[in-house]
This record gives C-alpha cells, structure tokens and sequence, in this order.
C-alpha cells in the first residue's frame, strides 16, 4: 500500500502558521490546561488561541512530525503515538478512531478535568487523528457523567455550526469500571455490547469495532497531538527529556488530603509535585505526622508503591522509575500521610480490583479475591503464617494468565506494597500498627459492579 | 517452525482435558485451570498437542506459529 | 434369494439399524450433556468422555448410513434418496418420514461443524450445535411413527427408556445451570467461599487489638460522578 509523499520535511508540515504563539508562559507550563485557573475554555477562546485545526489534507502527513515528537500514549501504556497511527493505517480500509475519556481509575481525575476544561483541544486531536489514518468514523468513549457528556456534546455542537470537525463524532458511554478504559473493552462497549475485556486475538488496531481497524487513543494524547500539530516537534519536545519529551497531566494526591490535577514535564522530581515531608524535618520519636509520607503511590492501582524516602530522589520518567518496579502510568501520583497503615490501603485497593473483575477468566476472579481476602488479614492482628506466601504464590499463578492485564497490574500493585510495607507487616504479624484503625486515604468509589448489567 | 499452544482464558472453563492428554506441556493450578509451559511443542508431541487443540470441549486451546 | 426375501432382510435391516441408531444418539445426546457441565464418569479420564461423544456420534452415522440405505434401496416402499434428505416428499408416510428427514439434516449440520470444527468460529459451532436439542426428539418421534415397530412390546420399553434418559440429562442440565454465577459476580462468589484460615496460634488472653473487619460488600448504588470535584479543581 503507498501513499503519496516524499520523505517528510518538517518545514512543511506546519500548514498553516499559528495565530498565536504556543502556550505555556516563561516555564513552558501549562500547554494543556488554561493559564488563569480551571475556567472552562469555550470555542471561541480555544480558536483565538490556537486557530482552527491545521488539516494537512492527506492521511499519514502528520505521522511523521508526531514520530519526530516523540509524543507516546498518556494513558498509561506509553506507546509511540506515530507507531500506533501507522499500524492502524497500514491495516485495512475504513478505520476507526476513538478516544478514550473512560478513566476508570478511581484515583485520576485528569481525563475528566481535560474533558471538562479543554474538551476542544481533544477534539482537535480527534479530528487530526482521524484524518492522519484515513478514518471519518470518530468516537469519544466518555466517562459517565451526565453533565460531562453535556458539556461535550454542546462543544460538538459549536464546533459543528462552525464547521470545525471533518468527521462527526459519536459519544460513547462508558459504564464506572474499572476496566472500562482497557482497549479491547472499550472496543466491545463501542460495538454495542458491554465494556468486557476480550481476547485479543486480533489486536484492536487490526480488527477491533465492527471488525475494522480501530484506533484508541487517551484523550490527553489527542489533546498533545493537536498542539504538535500546530507548534511543532521542537517545541513539543522543549520541555521533559530527550527520551521522554512534552509534559503530562498528573493527579496528585497530598498527605494532607488534597487533591488536584496538574501539568508538569516529565523528568520533573516528584519532591516538586509532592509534599513529602512536613518541611519540618526531622525523622524524630514525634510519632507520625499527618502531613508526613511514608510512601508514594506511582501510576494508580495498577501501579507501585515506593517508599517516600526512595521517591524523594525519583523524577516522573520511566527512566528512573522502572528500575525501581514503577512506572509513570496515567500521572497518579499519591503521597500516603505518616498515620495510616500502608497494609490496609493495599488490602482496601486490592479488594476493590478483585471485585472489579470482569470475571472471564479462572486465574483472575478466583486469584484476586484470595489474595484481597488474605492481605485483609495481613491488615489485621496476627495474620496466618502462611498468609505471605500464600499470596506469593497466587500472584505467580495469575500473572499473565488473563485475557486483560487486570491480574497483572494487579499483583504488581500487591508486590511492590510487600516490598514497601515489610516493616509494618512484621509489625502487624507481631500484633502491633502503627496506626490501628486509621481511616481510609485512597479513594474508592462507593460501589463497584453487583451484575452483568453494571458493565454496560 | 516449531507451533506453541496457546488458551483463551475467557473462553477456557477449566475442563482439564488438555491437561490429561498433554501433562508433558499443560498442568492444573489448584482452580482447575491450564498452565502453559511456555516452550515450543517438541516434535514429538505434535499429534497430541493437536488432538488436546481438537478435543477441547471450550475451543480454548489453540496452537500457532509464532511470527 | 428371491425377490421378496430380499427386500424382506433389506427391510428388517433398516428396522433395527434404525433402533440401535436411536440408542446410539440417545447415548450421545446424555455424553454431551456431561461434557458441556464438565459431569465425571467415575474412573473415566474426561479425555474419554468426551472420546466417547465423539466416536459414538461417528458410530451413529454409520448406522444411520445403512438405515437409510436399505431403506432406499428397499423395492417393496418406495423412498426415494430425496426423500431422506428433503422433509416430508416420500410417497410412504410423508410427515413420519419427513420428520426422519429432518433430523438426517439437523445430524448432518452436527457432524459437518463438528469435523470442522478447528477451522470455524467458536460461536458458529456452538450455534449449530444447539441443533442437537432439536435433533433427538425428532429422531425420536421419526422412531416412533414411522412404523409400529416401538410402539408395542420391547421395544416400547427402549422408546420410554431413551425418553428417561435424555429427560434426567437434560433436567440435570438445567438445575445446574441454574446455579451458573453471572461472570460479574464471580469474584463475589470467591470471597464468600474463601472462608477465613484458623488462627496458627492460640488466642492471647486479655485485651487485644481487634482484627480489622473487610467491610461488607456495598449495596447496588450508582457511583457518584466524581465531576463534582471538577468545579474546585486547583491549577498550579
């Protein structure tokens, strides 16, 4: 299959010069979100901003510039982008392109807050997207808010009067799980059925809606993909490091209980995006401070637990976090305070990802509740003997043996909580916490999924 | 090009036949559910990794050529 | 061998192939039964369980071959070899035969998919293999009519007694799948039955620090949309 183009020249890839210099003041920052505060911003402040989307009139022109970006997938598995349009262009007629705005992790809100805040800058990238694979059947897969999905389909609306959008796009609704947002799921809601994982057998990008090729992308992606598009790959990568250029879109949680969504480049150090100690210092017999960390939460609840004094040194890049058992993931980044008990944050989590199982496969719904039940009694006073290796053993028996990485993302979560949480665990083995009865941190949703009509 | 056994662990429903017929390749955990032993199918088993691939009531077990 | 003799033996043969290929499917219709619900034989492998629905089945195609061919080539009927593959077209008891027909065809879709089936969709196999549930009481009800044969005596008792067997199969079947748990709920089911270990030490007397209780299982409520945090979200 060819296409017509030379090899790319990045001068002429920018068509049309941008009305307005390229967000983001003297740090660079914010380049996603607005300067002043979470206002919404309306079409006609995004146009004078940032013009209307550079179309390039053909597929593919874009891929080049987006590869020479080095703009990879922000909702957590970190994919270059340009590799992925590709292998949705090179796979068959009539794609399909959809972002995904599920975030189904309980502890992220920056999907909602980008939707929310800049629903035209995703929109963008929709659109750009979509022609970059030849697709003119767009979706937006949409958390399940109604006043979101309000929002999003006034802004569609405008944009439609205006005659933005080559492609139309359909809202599609995502039901509160937290699988909801894995590819194949999002691809079995869009054919009309429930968010269930499915076995991948083709992978989504080959056949994946209606059995045509099926592009998903989170929608902070296609919010960066439509700034590259008209700023550039230079100026995209002024900001992170050279193997992780741009910025990225962080929740982060404080030891103190606040929570925000926030833009930073990546390589930033995560002392600067959290508070983790009091700024009183000291590691004295004080006992433990509320606004102390003890550990950090990396990338969510499928990601890892590090301790505080380990991710005091750490930046948000993967370069440094994956020879630590962490990665950046989809920007969740929570500091839990000093007077909690980091074993039964673990035990709450895990329990409510057992029960966010699809329930398909043998390893998963019969593994993670095992292993939740018996962490619950690592939480409590004088836990079985066995209890560790119980749960060893069941996490190297559901590893990888799902037909999602639920079980996977998972145990790595449980793993690196043995690892970070040892001394409290020989504490609670001998009857003792360091902080018996602590209220919960984490956030969780108030119920998860009873029957199968929860998942559609 | 040697053929490695792979399962569809939606579709799987722990039957075991596979285990019973291929116990050299597939084993049980303790839910009654097939572990791989992740090699290659030797020469030697071909025609019982195939007939396990046939006999699985769920259609689950499959093999194919790694690219 | 005179003309009437023959067709008498050709005749006689098409009767009792056709009684044992009842029995035959009968024995595969309650095998299938035991393998879909994953039932034990005792002592038997399940690989042999499900060996035996298959080379029964296969058997009974060769029964129902012969069954059909002397009844064709039979001169003293006339059925033609339309007649045992498109319904209810013969000259001799149309409805019964036809309904023979039927099952033939629904046999044969059993058969075809099932040879073939490495090579076809799981969900097209599973489809046409429903078939099955429509095949049998058909076949018996071909049995049945077609000549008065089961009607009276022995083999009445071979008629009622494939009923009995097909029936508690099938009534097997149904309350088991009843206690089928709905994928959502699975991982529920496996708290509830991960009962809690005993204790590897004796209590303590005195006070102690109570166990942390896993909370209950939520009540069904909608999760509150968390965009209401949208409207104090803080900008660095």
């Amino acid at each position: 299959m060819t296409y017509a183009t030379a090899a790319p020249n990045l001068s002429r890839t920018t068509v049309q010069p941008p009305i307005q210099p390229p967000p983001g003041g003297a740090s660079g920052l914010p380049r996603l979100l607005p300067e002043h505060g979470a206002v919404p911003v309306d079409l006609p402040t995004h146009l004078g901003h940032h013009g209307r989307p550079p179309y390039r009139g053909q597929a593919r022109l874009l891929i080049p510039l987006l590869e020479e970006s080095g703009l990879t997938g922000r909702g957590g598995a970190a994919f270059p982008v340009s590799r992925k349009l590709t292998a949705v262009a090179d796979a068959g007629t009539r794609p399909i392109v959809i972002g995904n705005g599920a975030e189904g992790e309980p502890a992220s809100d920056k999907d909602k807050s980008l939707l929310w805040i800049s629903p035209h800058l995703v929109l963008d990238g929709l659109q750009l997207a979509a022609e970059a694979v030849g697709s003119s059947s767009v979706g937006l897969y949409v958390h399940r808010s109604p006043r979101l999905q309000e929002r999003l389909r006034a802004a569609l609306a405008e944009r439609a009067a205006a005659g933005i959008d080559q492609a139309p796009v359909e809202l599609i609704d995502a039901p509160p799980r937290f699988l909801a947002g894995e590819e194949s799921a999002l691809a079995s809601r869009a054919n009309g059925g429930a968010a269930w994982p499915r076995f991948k057998q083709p992978r989504v990008f080959e056949r994946g809606v209606a059995g045509r090729p099926t592009l998903v992308q989170n929608v902070e992606t296609l919010a960066h993909l439509a700034l590259i598009a008209r700023y550039g790959a230079r100026w995209f990568r002024s900001l992170g490091t050279a193997e992780e250029p741009g910025s990225m879109l962080c929740t982060l949680h404080q030891a103190d209980g606040t929570r925000n969504v926030v833009e930073t480049a990546l390589g930033t150090p995560l002392r600067n995006l959290l508070r983790l100690d009091d700024g009183a210092g000291g590691s004295g017999g004080a006992g433990p401070r509320a606004s102390t960390a003890q550990a950090v939460l990396v990338g969510g609840y499928h990601g890892a637990w590090l301790p505080a004094s380990l991710a005091a040194g750490m930046t948000l890049s993967n370069a440094a976090l994956r020879p630590a058992g962490a990665f950046t993931g989809a920007g969740v980044l929570a500091a839990l305070p000093a007077d909690r008990c980091g074993v039964a944050e673990t035990a709450r989590v895990t329990r409510y990802l057992a029960l966010e199982s699809a329930g398909q496969c043998g390893p998963c719904f019969n593994g993670l509740p095992r292993i939740a039940t018996v962490l619950d009694e690592l939480a409590g006073s004088r836990p079985d003997r066995r209890a560790l290796a119980d749960i060893k053993r069941w996490a190297g028996l559901v590893e990888g043996r799902g037909a999602c990485h639920h079980p996977d993302g998972t145990v790595r979560f449980v793993r690196s909580a043995l690892q970070a949480f040892r001394a409290e665990i020989q504490l609670h083995e001998h009857g003792r916490c360091t902080a018996p009865g602590a209220r919960p941190f984490l956030p969780l949703p108030a119920a998860t999924a009873t029957t199968d009509a929860d998942w559609s | 090009m040697k053929k490695q056994l792979r399962v569809d662990p939606i579709a799987c429903t722990g039957h075991g036949l596979c285990a019973e017929l291929l116990p050299e390749l597939i084993t049980l955990d303790e839910w009654g559910y097939p572990i791989l032993a992740g090699q290659p199918v030797p020469r030697g088993l071909d025609r019982e990794a195939r007939r396990a691939v046939t006999d699985c009531p769920a259609l689950a077990l499959k093999l194919y050529r790694p690219s | 061998m005179n003309g009437i003799t023959g067709s008498t033996a050709l005749w006689y043969a098409s009767r009792a192939t056709g009684v044992v290929s009842l029995l035959l499917l009968t024995a595969v219709v309650v095998l299938g039964v035991l393998v879909n619900r994953q039932g034990r034989v005792p002592g038997l492998p399940r690989f042999v369980v499900t060996g035996l629905h298959r080379s029964i089945s296969l058997l009974a195609v060769a029964f129902l071959a012969v069954h059909v061919g002397t009844a064709i080539a039979d001169p003293y009927v006339s059925i033609r070899l339309a007649a045992a593959v498109v319904p209810f077209v013969s000259a001799y008891e149309p409805f019964w035969l036809g309904l023979g027909a039927v099952s033939l065809d629904l046999i044969a879709a059993l058969i075809v998919t099932s040879l073939l089936r490495a090579h076809i969709s799981r969900r097209i196999w599973r489809g046409v293999h429903w078939l099955a549930y429509a095949a049998w009481p058909v076949a018996l009800a071909h049995s049945i009519g077609s000549s008065t044969d089961m009607q009276r005596g022995l083999l009445l008792w071979v008629a009622v007694g494939c009923c009995i067997a097909v029936g508690a199969a099938v009534a097997w079947r149904v309350t088991r799948a009843a206690h089928d748990v709905p994928r959502a709920e699975r991982a529920a089911v496996t708290f509830a039955q991960a009962a809690p270990r005993p204790r590897s030490r004796p209590q303590r007397s005195g006070r102690q620090r109570p166990a942390q209780q896993s909370s209950p299982l939520p009540p069904a409520s909608p999760a509150r949309p968390s965009t209401d945090r949208l409207e104090e979200a803080d900008l660095r």
